[in-house]
């Protein structure tokens, strides 16, 4: 497939600048049956969509820093007043007002643990993940919400202890800059490309 | 910790009562090469006219607005999917609308379709649900299902939404399980019952005459689920026709009330925040003190362990339908059988059994359409179409599909529409030797739940005989 000249956006004022190609446009083949019966056609496409993180872009911005960003209500008249939101919310899912950023790095190395956990060797197309997968849903001392993601070394058990790891060498600012090893995992042991932090 | 107000808990009014008139499905099977999703649609609607004996044409000129049911359109690869259907079945110039929430999708269908003949606006609308997942290999409809995860958040992590589930699977199982190997065989049992009476059923996709050692040597999709204990994925439609009281008896001389209700949880199951336990009419404020004795770690909740949004649903149906008692106001149930394990979730949420005891459902033989044990009918049979795991999971089309064939029991007509020979040679299907009629006898009220995903929609559609009325 050639995808030179793939497109990059910047924005400039307010404005999507976009640069390149962001489609690709194939030819269509025929489906047949074993008589050669015309069933139906293939329709292959190569788009790159365009996504805006929002109010979220701090914590995919910290991720490649080595940052576990999560947010705080703030509002004194809201019951969830001092709550903290990872995944990180923008507003507070009580009262909307908008969160304060927290950040969660230093508990999130002192001591998270794994609520449940789960193992498949079974992915989507687009899976970049080595397999198996492990997933892990952790929870963090004075959080309500609980976490998903990755472990990269080791058996996930629920109550083990895991700290975050991060993609801060070549970050891809998603979801996978994010990383979980068990406690006491040595820095020479991590994954290509990720560190403590 | 999430607490309700006294108004968002109030028990849903209807401005009239809402009746179900009838109802028809297609074949479901994994792919339909030599067929449209029109014509799926249409055999399903034909069905539906020919069990009140009036033309398509005859039942058409009865629809005033028409919900359609279509979870993906990434799958059908056709945005306002909706709008295609609609002319292909000839309802221009009527309104139509499109409704998705994921696996739930089939019973919101049904909700906005009987709210619109309970508010008034319409006196006989047009439910109508379908499905295309063949016309990607299977690890991309994997992808474009796990699209309906967040994603940002969790879709980049597989792209595999039974990873998504199987945390809770995971969670239920050790401190609900407890890790044995006694529960690990009950859920087995679901399996096996599922598509056992699915063998029975001309639509099904997944009949198999297995044992639970068959389920228990299947491949590991993600401990403890193996492949045996999940659900099909599927190609297929299914209609209803639901009307007010006078025009329901200007078509049939037997419809059945119908009440709709529904529930939703977050998205992504990391924001699940605690609350109490919302009670149902057969709970009382004391019985769960002890669960996290009882179950270690089985005191959060919801957790990762309970569907909220089943429990919500479950809470505003049985206010409107005056079910006290699911177990002994109901004759016969269709759960949303997307995993053996969520199953057992299920029957906790919506009041089968209490909370940590789901097991024991399947484990008494009530769910069976015939004890196993006594031999004498089940008291609460669950899934006799062979549910997800046995019949199908066309997404738009499942919680219809569910709806009719909790109907046909209380119609009496279940035989009719599962035994004859002509419907499996039409569908090229063998019948078995030792076919079964699975109708329950003197079946007079019903429950259908249909639920998305992690739990972020459910709907319970209620079906009662109008002389078995409780309220």
């Amino acid at each position: 497939m050639n995808i030179e000249n793939r497109g990059t956006v910047r924005v400039e004022n307010g404005r999507y600048r976009f640069n390149g190609k962001f489609h690709y446009a194939y030819p269509n083949n025929p489906i047949r049956n074993e008589d050669g019966k015309l069933m139906g056609v293939t329709n292959p496409r190569d788009v790159t969509h365009v996504h805006m993180y929002g109010g979220e872009a701090p914590f995919f911005e910290g991720l490649g820093k080595g940052k576990l960003l999560g947010t705080r209500c703030i509002n004194p008249d809201c019951d969830a007043n001092g709550s903290i939101f990872i995944p990180f919310r923008i507003h507070c899912p009580d009262c909307l007002s908008k969160n304060e950023i927290v950040d969660m790095t230093g508990t999130a190395q002192k001591g998270a643990t794994v609520h449940t956990f789960m193992i498949t060797e079974r992915t989507g197309a687009f899976n970049t993940l080595p397999k198996p997968i492990r997933f892990v849903n952790v929870e963090f001392e004075g959080v309500p919400t609980i976490l998903m993601g990755n472990l990269a070394i080791g058996e996930p058990k629920i109550g083990m202890k895991v700290v975050p790891i991060f993609n801060t060498v070549n970050p891809t600012y998603t979801i996978l800059d994010l990383s979980w090893v068990p406690a006491g995992t040595d820095e020479s042991e991590l994954p290509e490309g990720f560190t403590f932090g | 910790m999430i607490k309700f107000s006294e108004r968002q808990l109030k028990i849903p009014q209807m401005q009239q009562p809402v009746y179900l008139v009838t109802g028809g499905m297609s074949k479901f099977a994994r792919s339909f090469p030599e067929k449209r999703t029109e014509e799926l649609v249409i055999d399903s609607f034909v069905e539906a006219s020919e069990f009140i004996d009036k033309s398509p044409a005859e039942l058409k000129k009865y629809i005033h607005s028409c919900y359609y049911g279509h979870f993906a359109d990434h799958f059908g690869d056709q945005l306002l999917g909706e709008a295609v259907i609609h002319d292909r079945l000839g309802l221009d110039p009527l309104g139509n609308v499109g409704i998705k929430t994921g696996g739930a999708t089939g019973g919101s269908t049904l909700w906005e379709a009987f709210k619109a003949v309970a508010s008034g606006y319409s006196d006989c609308v047009l439910a109508m649900g379908w499905e295309r997942m063949d016309e990607v290999p299977t690890d991309e409809g994997n992808h474009y299902i796990a699209s309906a995860a967040d994603k940002d958040w969790e879709t980049p992590l597989g792209h595999i939404y039974t990873g998504y589930y199987a945390v809770m699977a995971q969670k239920y199982w050790q401190v609900f399980g407890k890790e044995e190997e006694s529960f690990r065989r009950t859920m087995a049992e679901i399996a096996v019952k599922n598509r056992g009476y699915a063998r029975m059923n001309p639509h099904a996709q997944g009949p198999m005459k297995i044992t639970v050692e068959d389920v228990l040597n299947s491949p590991v999709v993600a401990n403890p689920l193996r492949a045996l204990d999940c659900c099909l994925m599927s190609v297929g439609a299914a209609c209803a026709i639901l009307c007010d009281e006078k025009t329901a008896f200007e078509l049939t001389d037997n419809p059945l009330l119908i009440y709709v209700s529904a529930g939703s949880h977050t998205l992504r199951v990391a924001d699940r925040r605690d609350m109490e336990i919302p009670l149902l009419p057969n709970e009382s404020p004391d019985q769960y003190t002890d669960l996290g004795e009882r179950f270690p770690g089985g005191d959060r909740y919801p957790g990762f362990t309970g569907f909220l949004a089943a429990r919500m649903a479950a809470y505003y149906g049985y206010g409107m339908a005056g079910i006290v008692d699911p177990t002994e106001d109901f004759d016969l149930v269709e759960l949303h059988d997307a995993f053996t394990i969520s199953d057992i979730q299920t029957y906790e949420d919506i009041g089968i059994r209490p909370y940590g005891e789901g097991r024991s459902y399947v484990e008494s033989g009530d769910c069976y359409h015939t004890n196993p044990f006594t031999n004498q009918p089940g008291k609460l049979p669950a899934n006799l179409s062979g549910g997800l795991i046995g019949n199908m999971h066309a997404v738009g089309a499942t919680g219809i599909m569910q709806a009719i064939e909790v109907g046909q029991h209380i119609w009496g007509r279940w035989a009719e529409m599962h035994e004859d020979q002509s419907k499996w040679d039409r569908f090229g299907r063998t019948k078995p030797d030792d076919w079964t009629n699975l109708q329950v006898e003197d079946a007079k009220r019903g429950l259908a739940i249909s639920h998305a995903g992690v739990g972020s929609h459910v709907t319970a559609t209620i079906l009662i005989h109008p002389d078995h009325q409780l309220i």
